[in-house]
């Protein structure tokens, strides 16, 4: 058959589309446990290594599953910010949720300081107690727009005010490496460690500026250090935290958790945003 | 087997893809701010190149010329994503920041332009080991770019600290331009320079 004729053009052209199909197809789903698998371990791993219960980046698959053990998973209603027992961890998809129109909340652009529009109407929240059984560390998913993507990081306070870092780790993110990507330095996270992500009145005003933070400013307590030539980078990630820990988000929660634990939560700041929340 | 010898090794400095050809010079901007992010960029383009060279090879006598370009093109990205899967499974911890790269392996117009200008007229077996010189030769000036990038930008390599910076306490006051893009373009300037001065026949005749 003649190389350029219409019938071999049309059958090279079916033939290697179905090749080359069933070549990726195969390396999709072969390889698709083992790639759960690794995510699901990179988030547990991350979810340990932002709240100092391990140490070693480089833990064994053992070694994480061990240490995970401790940690307590919730969901939370946003809305109420009281656990929601009626959803299943498992089945919970605050990705899904977060798109799809039917379920998402849209953020007010006003307080959408990490830029992500809208979110799932629940959320995790994952517990680990100090040995009287007391809650010690509160550990909250959050995430941002960076400059290329969206990033995925855990924040752990302190159970004792709900305010005070006790360690960030960023476990998915698409920000240039070296760059951007300097948010995984275990340097820089080590700043964000005794940072207040609320202010006296509990309004959350966490930071993350571009360039050095003036360690005489009163605000120095609310700041981390920008990354050089990641300014965007940076701003995001001090914005996710503003909104992930105010009222539209985990603020409720923590709420509550003072309520619970007889905090002194004297005049708080409060804003009802509960009418904006509406469904697009 | 000087025919082999040729077409394995000439790509490296006699007629190096980044170098002489300037080609896929965007790739080596992006990855290189670390070296461990290089070499994994590095043994990506390896793979999707060797068979993406012995792939278009071994069907090249029954390539329709109207569709050729498409034709390489869908093998090649076949390989990339076959391998960004491959690094997710295996490598999960560096793939994870390199996944965007990764995918832009397949504008990389080194592995088209071999495919093209060599697969197409030889054999199998030469077309393969032709993919596999110039993924070398563009593998070294990632590996050069890379290194002084690390090392001059972040004071280490792979990650082992060998100059420790300023900010932790150390003599080494970092080069920030060298984590930006265009301390690639510099090294690459470099790079070209000192193969030019080492190779006089490279030099372009000045008109």
């Amino acid at each position: 058959m003649d190389n350029n004729s219409v019938q071999k053009t049309v059958l090279v052209a079916l033939v290697l589309c179905i090749v080359c199909s069933v070549f990726i197809s195969s390396a999709a789903v072969l390889l698709r446990p083992r790639q759960e698998f690794n995510a699901a371990l990179d988030v547990k791993k991350n979810l340990l290594l932002a709240s100092g219960l391990l140490d070693n980046p480089r833990a064994t698959a053992e070694e994480i599953e061990e240490a995970y053990k401790q940690v307590e998973e919730y969901i939370i209603s946003f809305e109420t910010g009281e656990v929601a027992e009626h959803i299943n961890p498992e089945e919970l998809n605050e990705r899904r949720m977060a798109n799809s129109p039917d379920t998402r909340v849209r953020i007010p652009s006003e307080l959408d300081k990490g830029s992500i529009r809208s979110r799932a109407p629940y959320g995790r929240v994952y517990l680990t107690r100090d040995e009287n059984g007391d809650v010690d560390l509160i550990i909250l998913p959050v995430h941002g727009q960076g400059l290329w993507s969206t990033m995925y990081a855990f924040l752990a306070l302190d159970a004792s005010d709900t305010k005070t870092v006790r360690g960030i780790g960023f476990y998915e993110h698409g920000e240039t490496p070296g760059l951007g990507g300097e948010v995984d330095n275990p340097r820089w996270q080590a700043q964000w460690e005794g940072k207040k992500v609320f202010d006296d009145e509990f309004r959350p005003v966490f930071e993350v500026l571009k360039g050095q933070v003036d360690s005489t400013s009163a605000n120095a307590v609310h700041q981390v250090d920008g990354l050089a030539g990641a300014t965007i980078t940076a701003y995001g990630a001090g914005g996710m935290v503003q909104y992930w820990t105010s009222h539209h988000a985990y603020g409720k929660y923590l709420e509550n958790f003072r309520h619970t634990k007889n905090m002194d939560t004297s005049d708080y700041y409060y804003e009802d945003h509960s009418s904006e929340e509406v469904s697009l | 087997m000087s025919k082999v010898t040729k077409t394995l090794f000439d790509p490296l400095f006699n007629n190096n893809p980044i170098a002489l050809q300037i080609l896929g010079i965007c790739s080596a901007l992006a990855v290189t701010t670390q070296l461990q992010a290089a070499l994994v960029m590095c043994a990506a383009v390896i793979v999707v190149m060797v068979v993406s060279s012995l792939s278009v090879s071994l069907i090249r006598e029954h390539m329709p010329s109207s569709i050729r370009i498409i034709i390489q093109m869908t093998i090649i990205a076949s390989m990339v994503v076959i391998t960004d899967q491959v690094l997710q499974a295996y490598v999960y911890d560096v793939a994870k920041d390199m996944r965007v790269y990764i995918g832009l392996i397949i504008t990389n117009c080194i592995i088209m332009g071999r495919t093209e200008g060599y697969a197409m007229q030889n054999g199998p077996v030469m077309s393969a080991i032709d993919g596999f010189g110039n993924a070398l030769g563009y593998s070294i000036v990632l590996l050069f770019v890379g290194f002084f990038r690390e090392l001059f930008g972040s004071g280490t390599l792979l990650g082992y600290t060998v100059m420790p910076l300023t900010r932790d306490g150390g003599w080494y006051a970092s080069n920030g331009m060298a984590l930006l893009s265009p301390s690639a373009f510099f090294l690459i300037g470099f790079f070209i320079w000192a193969i030019r001065v080492w190779k006089p026949e490279q030099v372009e005749e000045e008109n």
